[in-house]
């Protein structure tokens, strides 16, 4: 792939941007963050997750001369995408492991964060207390912002990524420390509660999300504090944040043959136990492919615990499915082989399907609903 | 017959635990139950001793909890005991290099548990993809089948016999795949490798119980997945 890293420095020069990377939540993040700024002026945005430096030069340039601009960014690119885009904000999500036959691994992009962070004083970060990968890339930044979503994922961050020593969680609450070092929870400043987000003053935001799911409220909370370091009030932000139905096909219901059909896309393990809290108690649909975007091994499947879909009628389908199969079965989990989207649809009475996919899979059933409506 | 409370100690999750690597754990926990065997799963983490157990699992990893694994691992000496007195161990990936003599982490040689006769060092590519081969007839088991994903390359000596021989992919320089010695067995098929390889599994649980034979399980998945994969690597 060819980018010009000048071209890309151009167009951002002039607007005032924030980044989003992380793991899981950065279109959905991108998205909440775009629609907070849209109170201030026209915002550009890479809003169909297109996160690598030809989809933000792609992006700037469709969107014109706008004030504003807030972007999604592939975890591996954020040091060159900082380097030419200058901005005013960069929010850290999240590292847990994806597509580990080809991505760097975590502790790998933690370091490689940390080390960009430390070089650019001028930028503020917006960072998730509750995630030590991320405490720890973020803590070398000149002035950060401490949330709390939330961690449901943790498999990831035993081992301490600054000594290598243990980290451990507290028996209650949300705090965790390295038993070797110094590096613990820092005191977040934006915290959630159920479906309210609580600013750095105390105050409580009540928010209407059309979204589902608690991982979507601290994706929320992300987005109001990145806006607020760009003088949105949240209070101004928060209502803009409910107008947000689906995002790049995600959460969207869509209606066929009396099925109303929800898709959520589940990319790792860290992303399909959200998933499970998001999906309502109706037949749930279960694809899985690996192709080039979904990375060839199945392997983290085994790391995924299903139990909590037992006692509702699990279907499943994809060029993979067999490898799920064998996943539920060990699980004790009672299945129906379906084979495809299409005789899925079939098989359920009218009604809800809830179909959780992961990325090829999801993409594929897309184009199959757009290819009928 | 009948065989209770088999243990299986899954080494060190909080160093080496990658991809999937719980899943070897379950698989043998479910095959054994589904037989009638009781199964006590134990996760055993670095800070603390190794406990007494039938079968132990260890997983891939990072090169520097790779590292960490084998030195709390020399030093603990209880997976020693455990081969001495003949408890089974599957390792996979970075756990079945600690698992010989030598291996190569973050640059530097590392010295292994020797419990293997095989040292392990860098080759020229990362392996990643399918890998598939011939079992060691002595083992009586069909076509390993796995995914692969290793910058090592893995030397056999005299006392080790090769898991398999390679008919796709890498595995340990091409040629052979895995290793395996009295009961100590393994591989660079990684995570879940009993969910393709449920003769495997099997293998395992009746070296851990002595039972020559165990009761027929369902294999309708398992059949369905093998055949698919050893399809998509043209050996079926």
């Amino acid at each position: 792939m060819m980018i010009d890293p000048e071209l890309l420095a151009h167009l951002a020069a002039g607007r005032r941007i924030a980044l989003v990377s992380g793991t899981n939540g950065k279109t959905t993040t991108t998205r909440f963050t775009a629609a907070a700024l849209g109170v201030q002026g026209e915002v550009a945005t890479n809003s169909f997750g297109a996160n690598m430096p030809t989809g933000h030069t792609s992006a700037l340039a469709k969107a014109g001369r706008t004030p504003l601009a807030v972007l999604e960014v592939d975890e591996h690119w954020l040091p060159k995408v900082i380097a030419a885009t200058s901005p005013v904000v960069v929010a850290l999500l999240n590292l847990s492991r994806d597509q580990l036959d080809r991505a760097k691994e975590v502790a790998m992009i933690a370091q490689l964060w940390r080390d960009t962070m430390a070089k650019y004083p001028g930028i503020h970060v917006v960072a998730n207390a509750d995630d030590p990968m991320v405490v720890y890339a973020a803590s070398s930044a000149a002035q950060v912002t401490w949330f709390s979503a939330g961690q449901r994922w943790r498999d990831d961050a035993h081992v301490c990524p600054a000594c290598g020593s243990h980290i451990v969680r507290d028996e209650v609450g949300h705090g965790w420390h390295c038993t070797g070092g110094d590096l613990s929870r820092p005191e977040p400043q934006w915290t959630i509660d159920t479906s309210a987000v609580i600013d750095q003053v105390g105050r409580r935001h009540e928010l209407k999300l059309q979204l589902p799911g608690t991982v979507n409220v601290g994706n929320a909370a992300t987005a109001l504090a990145v806006a607020q370091w760009f003088g949105v009030s949240p209070a101004d932000a928060a209502p803009k944040l409910s107008e947000v139905a689906s995002v790049a096909g995600r959460y969207a219901q869509v209606e066929r043959k009396g099925r109303q059909i929800r898709l959520l896309l589940a990319k790792n393990p860290a992303s399909w136990l959200e998933a499970f809290d998001m999906a309502e108690d109706a037949p749930t649909l279960l694809v899985i492919n690996a192709r080039d975007p979904d990375g060839y091994d199945t392997s983290w499947l085994f790391d995924v615990d299903y139990a909590p879909l037992r006692g509702r009628r699990v279907l499943i389908a994809g060029e993979r499915a067999y490898d799920l199969a064998v996943r539920l079965q060990v699980n004790e989990v009672p299945f129906e082989y379906a084979g495809t989207f299409a005789r899925a649809v079939e098989a359920v009475p009218p009604g809800k399907l809830e179909v959780i996919a992961n990325y090829s899979a999801f993409q594929d059933i897309r184009a199959e609903l757009d290819r009928v409506l | 017959m009948s065989y209770s409370d088999l243990t299986v100690v899954w080494v060190y999750p909080d160093l080496l635990s990658t991809y999937g690597d719980r899943g070897n754990m379950l698989i043998l926990a479910h095959r054994a139950r589904s037989r009638g065997i009781g199964v006590r799963t134990v996760e055993v983490f670095a800070n603390d001793p190794i406990p007494d157990g039938d079968i132990y699992l260890l997983g891939g990893g990072e090169d520097g909890p790779q590292a960490l694994a084998a030195q709390r691992l020399i030093s603990d000496q209880g997976l020693h005991r455990a081969v001495d007195r003949r408890a089974v161990v599957f390792a996979v990936c970075a756990g079945y290099q600690i698992m010989g003599r030598s291996f190569f982490a973050k640059g530097a040689e590392c010295e292994g548990l020797g419990l293997l006769d095989l040292h392990s060092d860098r080759g020229p590519t990362r392996a990643v993809g399918e890998l598939a081969g011939e079992v060691d007839p002595a083992l009586g088991l069909p076509t390993l089948t796995g995914f692969e994903n290793h910058g090592g390359r893995t030397h056999l000596g005299p006392g080790a016999k090769p898991l398999a021989s390679v008919k796709v992919g890498i595995g340990n320089d091409g040629t052979t795949e895995g290793a395996w010695s009295g009961t100590v067995l393994g591989t660079y098929s990684h995570g879940p490798a009993l969910s393709r390889n449920p003769a495997l599994a099997d293998l395992l649980l009746r070296w851990a119980t002595g039972m020559d034979r165990l009761p027929d399980a369902d294999e309708s998945w398992t059949a369905k997945l093998r055949a698919e994969r050893l399809h998509a690597v043209g050996l079926a």
